[in-house]
């Protein structure tokens, strides 16, 4: 039932339909913790939507001087590219029951990610290295603010990689352990998601 | 039943409190009389919504208090009553929002022939620029503010120095001549609130605002600051005065323009100079 | 009534799912302290936020003193006034207001209310608890600290707010930011729980529709809550880097007292709008709860099911998107583009007609009711008329010509304590009437309740009232003394004294309040196990008051939460849960339950 239908119901008028349909404690069917992720993201894509437009909005402002787009920058959107697709990959096997795949490739994912929170803090030391510092100048501190909540924000989802990390490690079988990695990697890709938008932004201007 | 009573005498007695205290508008001074007609509008539909929902509900409070041998009616909805509730309402927005709507698209359309002068708030005092002969203002950077250009005039913009300068003094203004203020601040956000004009504005730095109004009243108004802007705030005071045009041409004569200015200040820094030498003069004599 | 008594329905399965895992707490700590039963959490918010909101009203004291009397306390100094401002507002609509209604009416009620053993992400939950604890600490810390807190009122507003003319700059303003940061990471926590209890834990039969007017509000609210409080993030992230490392990115070209800062380039009004893209959708996140708890409670109260279900939940639902666009009408005098208010007006003015729906439904449901003059239901007519009226003026200030010439005075003042001020808090006394005895299992005593209800209504009244008037003459707000004008009457200082005293015996009648709480806990009136005869489902719990885990068999819900006086039934409400062949009908001789009031 859509939920233009669920809401225009009158519930004054009894059924009993509506009783025994309803599935009691997965209303959506969905699985909860995915329920409970899209919310999360969808407070971040506001939180990163509102930055990329005070962004926007700093550009248009006389003393804006765009920085260079050292190339390391590049190199690390391929690394959270490639995370992301570990991740995709550990997912599917964990769905087909593969745990050995899934031990390796989403071990791999997160070290990927690891190294580009590497890459990341060794681009923004370049940076600072090159005289471009955050108080000098709108666009670079709007740099280091786009890179740091983004990088906080995967270092958030490493503490749930690691977690379910420890889970393969005590012997979780593939279908216990399968929401994990799933909830890892929608969360992955929406960071890649949101990588790419901002990237493009910086790079393009 | 007493609640009942205390909601009709709420309702009475706020509108008789309305009509009858002290406290309303000080008399207008600008040409700003639509906003004051769109809040008179605003205020007779709304209090009279005010007053028939209070006394409404008052009446349901008496009639259906809470009985031993009675029952509540049992009516989940009624859209038809909704609905004419929606038309009604929706009637009233747009009663008050059309005027108020009026209003706001005469005060953003500022009039051909008004003239510009500028207004300057800085933590806690008024200061306030006129353009000069050539009737145009010179541009300005807060980079370019130092002890001799407290404005900040741009020094390569010849419009500026001619510049009427006037530092910590009181505004004057010609009654009947639209005027568009521009506001500009150096240091944090003030606003420029002169209650007899109705009008205000936000002074931000970094950028000019501006509104424009029509002075119509003779006097001395306050210009008080209407938006927080550090520990003297409520100190932020200055006075605008609104007067005939012959005596306001006669104040303006007196004002010194922003080229006066620079020239007084070289002036006086190499008198010093040339007393300093003098002493060392002397100095070394002796 | 096709199926009243219809034993077929009698006969719906109870809930086929294996049990949710629930966490049963093994010792005191991890059952008192670090407990992950929502309905602990809620307590614990509740407290902290009333302990947190006494400081405020304190706050508001002193504020009052300085203004009734000005130059007569000396200890009251200019910078402590916006001192006392600034925490005030942020204490009261964030701390207090935002968690008070969220994290502890949210908490406790939503559970019960869906019919679910406790929240879905309980650990989560418990940690959203704690990170507010320290948030609010961080606040409070301000007080203590050089300079004391931030002195740049509640919306902060740079440059102002980190430039040393104002009070509290040197780490005032940093705690504060700090803290709203904390308390932003905390509430997502917690929101994410309330959205997601109601979207997946409802018990089976509870549908969207059927779900009481408080779920619906608290839901829509949090939602609001989640998608609003990131602008407010990321605004005070900015600042905080402008204020300890420099940036500039509210911070144009500067001279401060003659001293050309190293700040270029930034945009101040860039802050306004993060702030108040959160802060208008922050108003309803306080009143969309008030207006399902007063909706809940006027039912309730009045045995009468509450008019116009659907355009109430259609019109929380209007209001929570329409909140979203009209942000900028706290702008109109800011300096940006003033053709916006073209558009932010016309957005104010159409969200006043789901409003005003609702307000006329709330009406209309004591219309042919048959009310008891409990004390919730004396709260909730008492919110209804300060409402009304703070709904009033928001009529003049959303229409931007109007709102040039009161902007910035004490009318806004008045305007937004009315209804965003004393309604809600109407509301948060007419629900803790109405709820203390579920949650403590004793009644709260009813003559102190009297006198706190009266003095508290009619003194709010008599505070915010006239204040109104006191803009009109053109008084602006945020002064710690007005001083000689030429256009304020003396008299009206007469009617900031007289505020002055009646906001100082509304103060004592609050004192009254927390002595009835703590009184009636140890020897209140023991309460039935449904005083006032509700239908929701927290009032049909396996333990009175409720225990761990809230129910025995998780609940079947057969109809919707406002089945009072339905003709031909004996009683005169129906619980949600009730098998319809239970239901006790009316027997023929049982003539006036048929007498439905004219």
């Amino acid at each position: 039932m859509s939920i233009f239908s669920q809401i225009s119901e009158k519930p004054w008028l009894e059924s009993v339909d509506n009783i025994i349909n309803m599935r009691p404690s997965n209303a959506f069917h969905v699985p909860t913790p995915i329920v409970g992720l899209r919310i999360l993201l969808a407070a971040m894509t506001v939180l990163f939507v509102l930055t990329a437009i005070s962004y926007a909005d700093h550009m248009r402002l006389p003393n804006w001087r765009p920085l260079p787009d050292p190339f390391l920058l590049w190199l690390n959107t391929l690394i959270l590219i490639t995370s992301s697709v570990a991740l995709q990959w550990a997912r599917s096997a964990a769905r087909h029951g593969d745990l050995g795949a899934v031990k390796k490739v989403f071990f791999a994912g997160g070290v990927l990610a690891i190294a580009f929170l590497l890459g990341q803090f060794l681009v923004s030391q370049q940076l600072v290295d090159m005289g471009y510092y955050a108080s000098s100048n709108s666009a670079n501190a709007f740099f280091y603010l786009i890179t740091g909540l983004h990088a906080l924000h995967l270092t958030g989802g490493m503490v749930a990689w690691g977690r379910t990390i420890t889970k393969l490690l005590r012997g979780f079988s593939a279908s216990q352990i399968a929401l994990s990695v799933e909830l890892c990697a929608i969360y992955w890709h929406f960071l890649l998601f949101v990588w790419l938008g901002l990237f493009t932004l910086m790079v393009s201007t | 039943m007493v609640l009942a009573i205390v909601l009709v005498i709420l309702a009475i007695g706020s509108v008789v409190f309305h009509f009858l205290s002290p406290w309303w508008w000080t008399e207008i001074a600008s040409n700003w009389g639509s906003i004051d007609d769109t809040i008179i509008i605003t205020f007779w539909i709304t209090g009279v919504v005010y007053t028939v929902v209070i006394l409404f509900m008052a009446y349901c409070l008496y009639k259906y208090r809470y009985r031993k041998d009675r029952r509540a009616a049992y009516e989940p909805e009624n859209t038809k009553l909704e609905l004419w509730l929606t038309g009604l309402t929706t009637v009233g927005v747009v009663a008050l929002l059309t005027p108020g709507l009026l209003a706001w698209n005469d005060f953003v359309t500022v009039p051909d022939d008004a003239t510009e002068i500028e207004v300057l708030g800085q933590q806690w005092a008024w200061s306030f620029r006129l353009p000069g002969e050539d009737g145009v203002l010179g541009t300005t950077s807060a980079k370019n503010i130092n002890d001799d250009n407290p404005f900040g005039i741009n020094m390569d913009d010849p419009n500026g120095y001619d510049d009427i300068l006037i530092e910590y003094d009181d505004l004057h203004l010609p009654l009947d001549r639209p005027v568009k203020v521009l506001l500009r601040a150096i240091d944090v956000l003030h606003d420029f609130y002169v209650p007899q004009f109705r009008a205000k504005m936000d002074l931000v730095p970094g950028m000019v605002t501006f509104f424009w109004l029509t002075p119509i009243r003779e006097g001395t108004f306050d210009i008080l600051c209407a938006e927080l802007c550090g520990i003297g705030h409520h100190t932020m005071r200055g006075l605008v005065v609104v007067e005939e045009l012959s005596a306001y041409q006669e104040w303006l004569q007196e004002q010194s323009t922003f080229a006066d200015m620079l020239a007084s200040n070289a002036e006086r820094r190499m008198g010093k100079k040339i007393q300093l030498t003098k002493n060392q003069i002397t100095d070394v004599a002796r | 009534m096709a199926h009243v008594g219809d034993t077929q329905a009698g006969n719906i399965p109870l809930a086929e799912v294996p049990d949710v895992e629930l966490y049963h707490p093994k010792s005191w700590i991890t059952k008192y302290v670090f407990s992950q039963d929502a309905k602990v959490i809620a307590i614990q918010y509740s407290c902290t936020a009333i302990a947190i909101g006494l400081v405020g009203l304190v706050l508001s004291w002193l504020m009052r003193l300085q203004l009734g009397f000005p130059d007569t306390f000396s200890f009251i100094e200019a910078s402590d006034y916006y001192q006392y401002v600034t925490m005030h507002g942020m204490i009261m609509v964030i701390y207090l207001l935002t968690a008070l209604f969220l994290g502890g009416f949210g908490n406790y009620l939503i559970p019960l209310m869906v019919g679910a053993r406790d929240m879905v992400f309980p650990y989560v939950n418990m940690l959203s608890y704690w990170v507010y604890l320290i948030a609010v600490i961080v606040l409070t810390a301000s007080f203590f600290v050089p300079g004391g807190p931030t002195g740049a009122g509640w919306t902060l507003y740079p440059p102002q707010a980190i430039l040393s003319g104002t009070p509290g700059q040197e780490w005032g303003i940093i705690l504060m930011l700090v803290s709203l940061i904390l308390f932003i990471i905390g509430f997502t926590m917690g929101g994410l729980n309330y959205v997601v209890t109601v979207l997946q834990a409802r018990a089976r039969g509870m549908t969207l529709m059927r779900l009481p007017l408080t779920i619906w509000g608290i839901f829509v609210a949090t939602i609001l809550a989640l998608l609003a409080f990131p602008a407010l993030f990321v605004a005070c992230v900015m600042m905080l880097l402008d204020r300890v490392l420099g940036t500039s990115f509210f911070m144009p070209d500067i001279v401060e007292i003659g001293e050309q800062l190293a700040y270029t380039g930034g945009s101040p009004i860039l802050f306004q709008h993060l702030f108040w893209f959160f802060g208008h959708p922050e108003v309803y996140i306080v009143a969309l709860p008030a207006f399902g708890i007063v909706s809940d409670l006027i039912s309730v109260h009045a045995r009468k099911s509450i008019f116009g279900y659907r355009m109430m939940v259609w019109a929380i639902i209007a209001i929570g998107g329409l909140s979203f666009i009209v942000w900028a009408h706290h702008m109109y005098v800011s300096g940006m583009n003033p053709y916006f208010g073209f558009f932010f007006a016309t957005t104010t003015l159409i969200i006043a007609v789901p409003t005003a729906l609702k307000l006329y439904n709330w009406v209309l449901t004591l219309w042919k009711g048959n009310i008891h003059f409990t004390i919730p239901m004396l709260f909730c007519i008492a919110f209804i008329v300060t409402f009304l009226n703070g709904g009033i003026t928001g009529l003049f200030l959303g229409n931007v010509a109007v709102d040039v010439p009161l902007s910035d005075t004490m009318f806004v003042v008045a305007h937004f304590h009315m209804v965003m001020g004393v309604a809600p808090i109407f509301v948060v006394f007419g629900a803790i009437y109405h709820w203390f005895p579920l949650m403590s299992g004793r009644m709260l005593n009813e003559g102190m309740g009297k006198f706190h209800f009266w003095v508290t209504f009619v003194g709010a009244y008599l505070i915010y009232f006239p204040m109104h008037y006191l803009g009109f003459v053109g008084v602006p707000r945020r002064y710690y003394e007005v001083g000689e004008t030429s256009f304020i009457p003396d008299s009206a200082a007469d009617l900031n004294a007289f505020i002055t005293v009646m906001v100082l015996i509304v103060g004592f009648a609050q004192v009254v309040f927390i002595f009835n709480i703590i009184r009636s806990l140890i020897k209140g009136k023991l309460a039935e196990r449904n005083p006032w005869n509700a239908t929701t489902l927290e009032w049909q719990t396996a333990e009175f008051p409720p225990g761990h885990g809230n129910f025995g068999d998780l609940p079947v819900v057969y109809r919707w939460a406002y089945e009072f006086s339905l003709p031909g039934v004996k009683d005169d409400f129906i619980p949600q849960n009730l098998a319809p062949n239970l239901i006790n009908m009316a027997d023929d001789d049982d003539s006036v339950d048929e007498q439905v009031a004219e």
